[in-house]
Order: structure tokens, then C-alpha cells, then sequence
């Protein structure tokens, strides 16, 4: 297959990851999204690497999902101490800051 | 037809229907479930491009790991409010469009781009280069992603500390 294929399939997955982060009231949810997007990422970095015969890309890749595992955890802890707080993870009822 | 274009079109078509499902269905649960299926996919992607190591690392950390945190967080708020979690969403067809506009960008950038020349074979056993490269050129990344992960357990563990 050649690269564009699977770019465009990486661009297809990143669109229907934001949709989902627009779309989604719950905060589970939108974090669901971000994980979309992100995996998008990892196969455009891995088939740049692939093709252009360059290392640099699957480390990146390797990189990108240990903080991305991190960063699910860091978020879902977020998420239940908010519900511990506010009974909800309505993206929309979290106005706290809102001035 | 090779068995490499026909492997690429099941594992396409799978990824992007797990995909929708992930945004589309209502209930989170059955959400997660086809996160886990797409995450699978995209490792399949990854073997189709040759790296089998990402693959596993794919399969441990991502399908493995952030899919069980999501359900127990899942299981762990429901528990809390005592009911199950529907989600509904808003602004569907903005999403849509803009997510439509997004895909169309890309795909602009795409059309344009000079072609990138056939695959290379790997200069040795690639999973051997990637271990030199880490601890090479790359050791100082590495060695600050450790700390990274440190600092994200830490911050974890305070947010779900309990308040006696």
C-alpha cells in the first residue's frame, strides 16, 4: 500500500476523534475522543517512519503512548474526584471557572 | 490484489467502524469496548507497517492499560451516582461539519504531497534498533519520560486519596 493510504485512514480516524470531542457531553467521553486522535497520530508517525526508512518516528511513537497512558490516568482521576465533588461529568455543568 | 492490500482493507474497515462506535453509541461502556477494538486495529496497522515491537507495546500499554482504567473509573462513578452512565451528545451537526472540514484539509495537504519513495528494508533486526536508539541518541527523553511517569502516579495517587 502506499504511504497515502495510510495517512488518509489516519485522517479519517483523527476526524471522527474530534467529532467526538466536540460531540460528547461526558467527560469520559471526550476523553474516549482524545484517545482516537492521538492513535491517529501514532499511525502517521509510524508510516512516515516506515517509508522514509527514519528511526526517529517509532520512538516517537513509543514516547507518545506512555504519556498518553499517562495522561488517561492523570484525567480519569480527575474525572472521579469531580464526581466526587459535583454528583456529574457533564463537560457542560463543569463551569466552575466560567467568569 | 496482495494479501497486503487485502489485509490493510479488513483492518481499515474494522478501525473505522470500532471508531464510530466509540463516538456514536450511547452507552459508555459499550464505548470503552470499541476503543478496545480500534486500539487493537491501529496495532494491526502497526504490524502491517512492519513493527512488530509497537505492536506489543500497542497491545500492553494501550488495549491493555488505558482500557481497564476507563472501566474501573467507569465502574467506580456508577457506583457513586448508583445508576448507569448514559451519554447523549450536542451540537452533532457542527461537530460534523467541522470535523468534515478538518478531514478535508488533511486530505488537501495529502493530494499534494510529493511521493515518498517505495518501503527500504531495515539496516538490521529492527526491534535491536530501536534499543540502541533509545539508549543512544534518544537516552534523554527516555530517561525524562521515567520521571514523567513518576510525577503522573504521584498526581493520580493525590487526586483519588481519600479525605480522612
Amino acid at each position: 500500500m502506499p504511504l497515502g493510504a495510510y495517512l488518509t485512514l489516519a485522517a479519517l480516524v483523527f476526524a471522527i476523534g474530534l467529532f467526538g470531542v466536540l460531540t460528547r457531553r461526558n467527560a469520559v467521553g471526550i476523553l474516549l475522543g482524545i484517545e482516537l486522535m492521538l492513535n491517529a497520530v501514532n499511525i502517521n508517525l509510524v508510516a512516515f517512519a516506515r517509508f522514509r526508512t527514519d528511526l526517529a518516528g517509532l520512538i516517537f511513537t513509543l514516547f507518545t503512548i506512555s504519556i498518553t497512558v499517562a495522561e488517561v490516568a492523570v484525567g480519569l482521576a480527575i474525572v472521579i474526584v469531580l464526581f466526587r465533588v459535583r454528583r456529574t461529568v457533564e463537560a457542560d455543568h463543569l463551569d466552575l471557572l466560567r467568569g | 490484489m496482495t494479501g497486503e492490500m487485502l489485509g490493510f482493507a479488513a483492518v481499515a474497515v474494522v478501525l473505522l467502524a470500532a471508531s464510530l462506535g466509540v463516538v456514536l453509541t450511547p452507552n459508555l461502556f459499550h464505548a470503552v469496548l470499541y476503543l478496545a477494538a480500534a486500539l487493537v486495529a491501529t496495532g494491526v496497522v502497526f504490524l502491517l507497517l512492519d513493527a512488530p515491537f509497537l505492536f506489543g507495546v500497542q497491545l500492553l500499554l494501550y488495549a491493555g492499560g488505558v482500557v481497564t482504567i476507563v472501566v474501573f473509573a467507569i465502574m467506580l462513578t456508577e457506583r457513586l451516582v448508583g445508576e448507569s452512565i448514559r451519554q447523549t451528545s450536542r451540537y452533532l451537526i457542527n461537530g460534523a461539519v467541522l470535523s468534515a472540514a478538518v478531514f478535508v484539509g488533511v486530505v488537501g495537504f495529502l493530494v499534494q504531497m510529493p511521493a515518498i519513495g517505495p518501503r527500504q528494508a531495515w539496516p538490521g533486526e529492527l526491534t535491536a534498533l530501536l534499543g540502541r536508539a533509545l539508549m543512544g541518541p534518544f537516552v534523554m527523553p527516555f530517561e525524562l519520560l521515567a520521571v514523567l511517569l513518576v510525577i503522573a502516579l504521584l498526581g493520580a495517587l493525590y487526586f483519588a486519596r481519600s479525605d480522612t
